[in-house]
């Protein structure tokens, strides 16, 4: 019965965006739903309930996990982290500056997932191809722009990545 | 005036608060003491309703009240439908809760309130509904023979038939005439699929009954019409409804409606006194948010020899689902002016019969009529070149209007004011590489190549800029087509922009500021966009048929030249001048010949203090204007598709992708670049992978994005897209719109580039989506009717579902899916 889980609930202690919460939760709830209603965190938003469409993606550990597919108790003991805390002392990220500089958004509903997603991917591949871009996208669904110009701002972050990152190493030579 | 801003790639205005997640979604809003809404759906999709009890639904935790039909039937009202095509269009009520009888699966039969929307769904489980199964009608042909009734109570499944007729009209020759008199005529059938808009953003509504005036926000693209429509549906006072339309995420003619999930929202504000808040599910918002598309085109074209068309006859069957939604009857009569698209034809017959079925309604979807018959015309532009053994382009050509012939009455009425079709086709061809990717067609083709390639064309125009408002009233809409906006100078010489355009992608917080800061002559940067809520923006006609810039930027023109003329009063006075003698250039109104002058920012300051104005001012810069357009505009392209197909498993492949768009002047070539690129994929969408499928009950199959297959990164190539520029000459700014253009011309390039890759293995055609398990069978097909396969397709396994209709036999699929 529906009514006698709701009666059940499980404390957790998740940091999220930097910051630490202890929090009484229902195990049924999603950790989406847990950093939207009790969180606030509305910056990550949901599009679909078959964990397709991608618009619910946030980093658990630094790794990509779509927060629809995750019970809020998965998260326990974890750090989670939204499109809310990805610019760090006033400075949007890279992947945040790229979106805007190559006008990888329309109506923006997918965008905060697609940003995350684009984080771990250029991770994973520092200097991405379009082919391993698109492929790396597949789970991340936009309506309006085509994907052209979110193809275009992740290798432009990933390019800026890169620079930095050898500019740093070049620094800490010196 | 500086022109500095106009043209240029601003990044947008928009971008700041969507890629920091500091968005204003419905969803997002959380009001003190605030309910949620679930709805229970009928999960039949004709059936009447002859018990439902909601008792322990009502007694289950966190729940405040069920309401069902019954309970709201005296204040629901009916839905609105503000396009009634003709006089005696025929329609059943919608009620926003069904009361006794549902007609599509997914139709709304009750509504839990609660204090979680976890409770309230949970709840919408303990309803118990008694269904008595009515039989259903899901097939346009079907439906016309009215043996089987969407609405019994109706006593036929016709809504309505619309025709126009060039010798009645006095715009051409009878078609019939021209037909029987055609050395040629070609007879085709083809099918629109239904197709679900698909916006990101599910709907979601908030109201808010607390204070003077109801708010309610809602995920919309017209908060104007849907104010004025629940005023009119629940005999509200207009005056005491504020419509919000915070963070839109994409609409796309999805959400152009009034819904009855807004209205049971209100109405549950209403009853409990508490702001309430409805979200729907993904899935139901495929189930039940209306869908596109649903045509049946029957068609005959009559040619010379030498490729010359002679008249075009057209009779449509427009699936209108089980209920009529703000313009679902019109959206068939937009295509009506665009069959003859940038050709000239001298006879022209178009006939639609709008028909009810037992599938959600539809409604607008982006295009709205005109993908449609841009789809038709050019498919029959290739049948035609095919059967005359004519280059396509060629052939085209020969039927096209000449740049030099502009403005051009057409055949369907309308007058095209510009439009220069061989400079775009000739862009396009080179940037395709057209005779090479021929040649090696050609080649493949003589080799036998397992992969074959085809060439896909299409050329396309469209009615832009809805919409003149006699135009409008001529063809029986409710509303007018016009737009406001109001240019606001703030003391500080900031400037505010309200306009009556509700923007939910495209950009015009960006676009709005090009142009108010090129017209007065302020930073980009000083310039405040404001739209989307009623109490704000007080008047509009919001954001479909691409209208936006074309009707709402011209009235933000005309309200900024107000207010450059309400301040040249005042720079004369100040400046002892008199007003002929002032000049106003880049913000800065000066004296004739001296170096005297004053900046816009200090005449607004010198206004708002109002110490010294001159005798009789009105001591204000600020300037409404309602900008009704005299013309549509008329955007138009030539599009170029190298389709690769695998003949041995139907996989088809887009291999290039080719667009030279004609939009008249543009103001951010950035945001342009955007849509196209949108648009497009949205078009080779219908060509190769959506579909809305149902059983044979009606039951929608492709009832989640695991099913409906909006595409991926990963299923697209990058496209090239180029443009050339033949200003609109009806309004001030020279620009025609850029919405649907992608969508329209699309679908006919990729569906004839995978035709022109097969047809010599014996296809003639293949229903949209040409998804590989179709092409496979149209592939068997064709070699089995040995139609021009010098080599026969092997037998093969065939994949494991069976296809149902592959070509366009005039029977929408109903049961088939991929």
């Amino acid at each position: 019965m529906a009514t006698a889980q709701s009666t059940r609930t499980t404390s957790i202690t998740v940091e999220v965006d930097d910051m630490t919460y202890t929090d009484v939760v229902e195990p049924r709830m999603l950790l989406v739903q847990y950093l939207r209603e009790r969180l606030g965190k509305t910056g990550t938003l949901v599009g679909c309930d078959t964990t397709n469409c991608g618009a619910c993606t946030v980093h658990l550990d630094g790794q990509s996990v779509k927060s629809c597919t995750m019970f809020a108790v998965q998260a326990d003991g974890h750090a989670v982290t939204t499109i809310e805390g990805l610019a760090q002392g006033g400075e949007l990220h890279p992947m945040q500056k790229a979106f805007h500089e190559k006008h990888a958004l329309q109506c923006g509903f997918c965008t905060p997932g697609m940003i995350m997603q684009s984080i771990d991917l250029i991770k994973e591949h520092p200097d991405p191809d379009e082919h391993t871009v698109r492929d790396g996208l597949e789970g991340n669904l936009c309506r309006c722009t085509g994907y052209q110009n979110i193809v275009a701002a992740v290798q432009e972050a990933a390019r800026t990545t890169r620079e930095s990152a050898a500019s740093t190493t070049e620094e800490g030579a010196a | 005036m500086t022109v500095t801003e106009i043209g240029s790639p601003r990044r947008r205005k928009e971008d700041q608060r969507l890629i920091t997640g500091r968005t204003r979604y419905t969803d997002n809003i959380v009001l003190p003491g605030m309910l949620h809404l679930a709805m229970a759906r009928s999960s039949f999709a004709h059936a009447t309703t002859t018990a439902i009890d909601t008792h322990e639904a009502t007694s289950s935790p966190g729940v405040v009240a069920v309401l069902t039909g019954r309970d709201v039937a005296d204040e629901q009202g009916s839905l609105p439908c503000a396009w009634p095509i003709t006089p005696d269009q025929k329609a059943p009520p919608h009620p926003a809760i069904a009361v006794d009888h549902v007609a599509f699966a997914g139709e709304v039969v009750a509504c839990v309130i609660a204090r979680s929307a976890a409770e309230a769904r949970d709840a919408i489980e303990l309803i118990d509904i008694d269904y008595d199964e009515l039989p259903v009608v899901l097939d346009l042909e079907e439906a016309l023979t009215d043996a089987t009734l969407a609405h019994p109570d109706l006593g036929t499944n016709k809504s309505a038939t619309w025709v126009f007729d060039s010798a009645e009209a006095g715009t051409g020759d009878d078609v019939a005439q021209a037909l029987a008199a055609s050395e040629l005529v070609l007879e085709r059938t083809y099918l629109q699929q239904r197709l679900i808009p698909a916006f990101m953003e599910p709907r979601s509504t908030v109201v808010d009954p607390t204070g003077e005036q109801i708010t309610m926000w809602s995920a919309t693209q017209v908060p104007h019409l849907l104010r004025l429509m629940l005023a009119l549906t629940l005999s509200i006072p207009e005056g005491k409804v504020r419509v919000v339309a915070p963070d839109v995420g994409g609409g796309f003619g999805g959400k152009l409606q009034v819904t009855p999930e807004e209205v049971i929202t209100m109405l549950a504000a209403r009853r409990t006194g508490k702001p309430c808040k409805y979200t729907e599910t993904r899935s139901e918002s495929l189930m039940a948010a209306h869908h596109g598309r649903g045509q049946v085109q029957r068609l005959k074209l009559g040619a010379t020899r030498e490729g010359i068309v002679t008249g075009l006859s057209v009779d449509l069957l427009a699936d209108m689902g089980a209920y009529l939604g703000l313009v679902t009857p019109g959206v068939p009569i937009l295509g009506a002016f665009m069959y003859n698209s940038i050709y000239k034809f001298a006879a022209y017959r178009f006939s639609c019969t709008n028909l009810f079925t037992n599938k959600a309604w539809t409604d607008a979807y982006r295009g709205a009529g005109r993908p449609e018959a841009t789809f038709a015309i050019e498919r029959l532009m290739d049948d035609l070149a095919h059967e005359l053994d004519m280059d396509p382009v060629e052939l085209r050509r020969k039927n096209w209007i000449k740049h030099e012939e502009f403005p051009f009455s057409t055949i369907a009425g309308l007058e095209y004011d510009s439009g220069n079709y061989e400079a775009a086709t000739d862009r396009a061809l080179e940037l395709f590489g057209y005779d090479d990717l021929c040649a090696e067609r050609d080649r493949r083709r003589a080799a036998g190549d397992r992969v074959q390639l085809g060439i896909g064309v299409s050329t396309f125009t469209e009615m832009c800029g809805l919409a003149p408002s006699r135009v409008l009233g001529a063809l029986s809409y409710a509303a007018g087509g016009w737009e406001h906006a109001q240019v606001r100078v703030l003391p500080t010489g900031a400037v505010e922009v309200v306009t009556g355009v509700s923007g939910h992608g495209q950009g015009h917080e960006t676009a709005w500021s090009q142009i108010v800061a090129d017209r007065l002559g302020v930073p980009f940067d000083s310039i405040e966009v404001l739209h989307g809520d009623t109490q704000t923006s007080q008047k509009g006609l919001d954001t479909y048929g691409s209208r936006s810039l074309v009707v709402g930027g011209m009235a933000v023109v005309a309200a900024a030249d107000k207010v450059v003329e309400k301040a040249r009063t005042v720079a004369a006075h100040l400046l002892e001048a008199s007003t002929d003698d002032i000049e106003f250039a880049e913000g800065r109104f000066s004296v004739r010949g001296t170096d005297q002058g004053l900046a816009l920012g200090e005449i607004a300051f010198a206004t708002f203090s109002a110490h010294n104005l001159p005798d009789g001012f009105e001591p204000s810069l600020d300037s409404d204007a309602t900008f009704d357009p005299e013309n549509f505009s008329f955007p138009h392209g030539t599009h170029l598709a190298a389709m690769e197909v695998d003949t041995e498993t139907g996989e088809v492949t887009l291999r290039k992708y080719v667009c030279v768009d004609d939009i008249g002047n543009v103001i951010n070539p950035m945001i342009v670049d955007g849509q196209v690129h949108g648009g497009l994929v949205q078009g080779i969408a219908q060509a190769l992978f959506e579909e809305a499928v149902h059983d044979e009950s009606g039951t929608l199959v492709s009832g989640s994005f695991v099913d409906y297959l909006v595409p991926s990164a990963a299923d697209l190539p990058s496209f090239t897209t180029d443009r050339t520029v033949t200003p609109s000459t009806t309004n001030a700014l020279g620009v025609k719109g850029v919405g649907e253009a992608g969508t329209i011309a699309s679908t006919p390039a990729i569906v004839n580039g995978v035709l022109d890759a097969i047809r010599h293995l014996g296809v003639q055609d293949i229903a949209m989506p040409c998804s590989p398990h179709r092409v496979w069978k149209a592939l068997q097909d064709g070699a089995s009717k040995g139609l021009g396969a010098e080599e026969p397709v092997p037998d093969r396994v065939a994949p494991e579902q069976d296809a149902g209709p592959m070509n366009s036999s005039g029977n929408l699929p109903t049961g088939d899916f991929q």
